[in-house]
């Protein structure tokens, strides 16, 4: 996952509790929040239209390793720029770009990153920071850092030093998913080329500021991804999370305060504070500012990982850079838009939809981490969802009994309904176990596990009844033929 | 009369139990049971250049914090030995100072830590659902009957193992596999077989998609990135 997709969002909206059983007055009904904050209105549109990103305005401009990713090749392409002039410049001036920028994290809650960097500079007590780089990329669609780590690994180092600054942290521990041992192979190169070009380490750019960059690699979980968990692990324990607070910006890592950030929020910020953060505020509608990576998987013509401006419509995103659904527009079934634990949304709801934080909200679901999952006509959905659950019942760490066995419970259900093997009131109860699940663990897997179910049952319920009513006709034929 | 037996299956078989916690959560056992490539018997010493890595890897955490280097040592030794042994745990609890159960915590909570015989090549097929889509089911078809293995399970000759996994971070790629640290991407059946017979004859098939693109770009020709890259200084703000 990628990690901070775990990270429980406190602006997802959920459909009135009171629509169960009747999934399509959802939308009516009124928006109801998950914690204390309110559906915000939708944002300004600035523009009058968004997407088509330029190249001049692209950050990511090795995303397909096309040039050379060392360090010759990041310095011709304007990494390592002025980055002595940037720390010296200190620490408001970066969070006060950053937070001009209107940035928010790129690993799926979608926090304002200038507040969560912001945080760590409290008066200090004599503790070390450090700044943690969730790389545990492992959320089902998601793709993104690990094209960031291989092909632009200097963006991120980069990145890690500014952020570093910004935070005043004596060195940042890169967290990589286990499984991507070429590209941390390839960023440890990176490093290793940074230090003795003396860009990190001590005197960092001769700033005058001391900088450690490490990589830890895990061991294949996907509960390392939350932030908490992430921590655990890297101090070598199980990757369980922990309950919040202490927050890890009061205890963190080796019990001193750390942020830890997704490797695309750490990597754009760099060029936003070259650029600065006016530029970075132009693209997008307001409040979901900036460029984004986008993963496109699943049913389309050329599955691909692009670099666009927020807010751009799904199906442009889609019809531009993938090349179309296969079989044509007309045989799109539902997009998962944000990763898998974010909700399903159908072929209606995806000719409007909007691809930023706002739009997501609005049609129900969640930008997380920006990976679209595309589904068409010829695919089993419930066992696609059913797949997705079974994935969350691998992945609970077994701390919380209501992701541990309530995720269990749902996967069994689901691959009933693949068959259609159940009553109909069963569908109730599913949901109601979704409900049960969601918002009463330590951290969000169990959210993410109930979402996706929720999300079908909202836009696929005539679909299972129908797969049920089947399976009953056919059991009743064959008891007569019996 | 009923066998305990056929009461016992009776029971497992009902799907609607009130009974419903797995007794098994997990893909393999956590207990360890002594086999004859697994005891205490059997010694387990780093070499001396992993001996250098280990100094190498504990300088990057804190005083203090010797712990941290676990999961790195863990997979040291998985490296050195091909797969993890008890002796191998005792002998990283030995290097960090650390009771035996917290090595134990870590190696069975974590996938890639392999407590078994793990053949030569570990063939890792990525199952969830954006592979799933792109037809992972026929790549493990495919592995499956080429091989003569069933899924987690070791071919005899301790060559190969195959093992289905949760999403392995490639999906704009998919479907995919990943042979021990290399990813092959864009599969068809074809391809899985060219890498099987590659791997079979001592050759090294190449990792990184099998189709015709580099990396994750669209196949059918770039739809953005397609100016040069622009150069140092390239619209930076005249204050800085």
């Amino acid at each position: 996952m990628n990690g901070s997709a775990l990270v429980r969002s406190n602006l997802v909206v959920k459909g009135h509790g009171g629509a169960i059983g009747l999934p399509s007055l959802a939308f009516k009904n009124v928006l109801q929040t998950r914690q204390n904050t309110t559906a915000a209105a939708p944002p300004p549109e600035l523009k009058a239209s968004y997407g088509n990103l330029s190249d001049s305005d692209r950050i990511f401009t090795n995303l397909y390793g096309r040039h050379d990713w060392q360090l010759k090749g990041a310095l011709k392409r304007g990494d390592w720029y002025k980055t002595k002039e940037i720390l010296i410049k200190g620490t408001d001036y970066i969070i006060n770009e950053v937070k001009t920028s209107g940035l928010r994290g790129r690993g799926g809650a979608g926090f304002p990153t200038g507040m969560k960097w912001s945080f760590m500079n409290k008066p200090s007590d004599g503790r070390p920071k450090y700044l943690v780089v969730n790389a545990d990329e492992g959320e089902p669609g998601t793709c993104k850092d690990r094209e960031i780590m291989r092909h632009d690994p200097h963006k991120l180092i980069e990145g890690c030093l500014v952020a570093g600054r910004a935070m005043g942290a004596c060195a940042a521990y890169i967290y990589i998913r286990g499984e991507f041992y070429n590209e941390a192979s390839n960023l440890q190169q990176a490093i290793c080329e940074a230090y003795q070009a003396g860009l990190i380490g001590k005197n960092a750019c001769n700033s005058g500021y001391d900088f450690d960059v490490f990589v830890h690699r895990g061991a294949g979980a996907y509960i390392c991804g939350e932030e908490t968990a992430l921590i655990e692990s890297l101090e070598g324990k199980q990757g369980k999370p922990r309950l919040k607070p202490p927050f890890p910006a009061d205890v963190g890592v080796f019990g001193c305060p750390t942020t830890v950030s997704n490797v695309e929020t750490v990597a754009v910020a760099p060029t936003i504070c070259r650029r600065g953060g006016a530029w970075f505020l132009g693209l997008g509608r307001p409040r979901n500012s900036g460029t984004k990576l986008f993963n496109i998987s699943g049913h389309v013509n050329n599955p691909c990982t692009v670099e666009e401006e927020m807010s751009i419509p799904l199906k442009e995103l889609i019809e531009r850079h993938a090349g179309g659904i296969i079989g044509g527009w007309d045989n799109l079934l539902a997009v998962i838009p944000g990763g898998s634990s974010t909700p399903l949304i159908p072929k209606h709801v995806c000719e409007t939809a909007i691809m930023d934080f706002d739009g997501l909200v609005a049609a129900q679901t969640s930008l997380g981490t920006a990976a679209l999952i595309v589904m068409n006509k010829q695919t089993d959905i419930v066992k696609a969802i059913a797949r997705l659950i079974m994935f969350y019942k691998h992945e609970s760490c077994g701390q919380c009994t209501p992701c541990r066995e309530g995720i269990n419970w749902m996967n069994k259900i689901m691959y009933r309904f693949v068959d259609g093997q159940a009553q109909s009131s069963e569908i109730d109860m599913l949901w109601e176990i979704s409900k049960q699940i969601e918002g009463h663990t330590i951290c969000a897997l169990g959210d993410g596990a109930a979402w996706p179910v929720q999300g079908l049952i909202r836009h696929f319920r005539p679909e299972l009844e129908c797969r049920m009513k089947k399976y009953q006709e056919q059991n009743e034929k064959q008891a007569l033929s019996n | 009369m009923l066998s305990l037996n056929k009461i016992a299956k009776c029971l497992l078989s009902n799907s609607r139990t009130f009974q419903t916690s797995a007794v098994l959560k997990h893909d393999t056992m956590f207990n360890h049971r002594d086999t004859k490539e697994d005891n205490l018997d059997i010694k387990f010493e780093f070499s001396d250049e992993n001996k250098k890595r280990i100094d190498a890897i504990l300088a990057i955490y804190p005083e203090g914090h010797k712990r941290a280097a676990m999961i790195p040592l863990l997979d040291l030794a998985q490296r050195q030995h091909g797969w993890l042994p008890i002796s191998a745990m005792h002998k990283v609890a030995d290097v960090l100072d650390l009771p035996k159960m917290r090595v134990y915590e870590v190696a069975t909570f974590y996938t890639m830590f392999m407590r078994k015989p793990t053949g030569k090549y570990h063939l890792q097929v990525c199952t969830t659902t954006p592979c799933w889509l792109r037809g992972s089911d026929d790549v493990i078809s495919c592995l499956k009957k080429k091989l003569d293995i069933g899924v987690g399970e070791t071919s005899k000759d301790g060559q190969w193992t195959l093992s289905e996994v949760e999403c392995l971070g490639a999906c704009v790629n998919a479907p995919m596999m990943q042979v021990n640290d290399d990813y092959f991407e864009d599969l068809t059946t074809k391809d899985v077989e060219s890498i099987i017979d590659d791997l079979k004859n001592g050759k090294t098939p190449t990792p990184g998609p099998r189709s015709s693109r580099y990396a994750s770009e669209p196949m059918d020709g770039l739809t953005s990135l397609k100016e040069e890259p622009y150069g140092p200084g390239f619209k930076v703000r005249p204050d800085l």
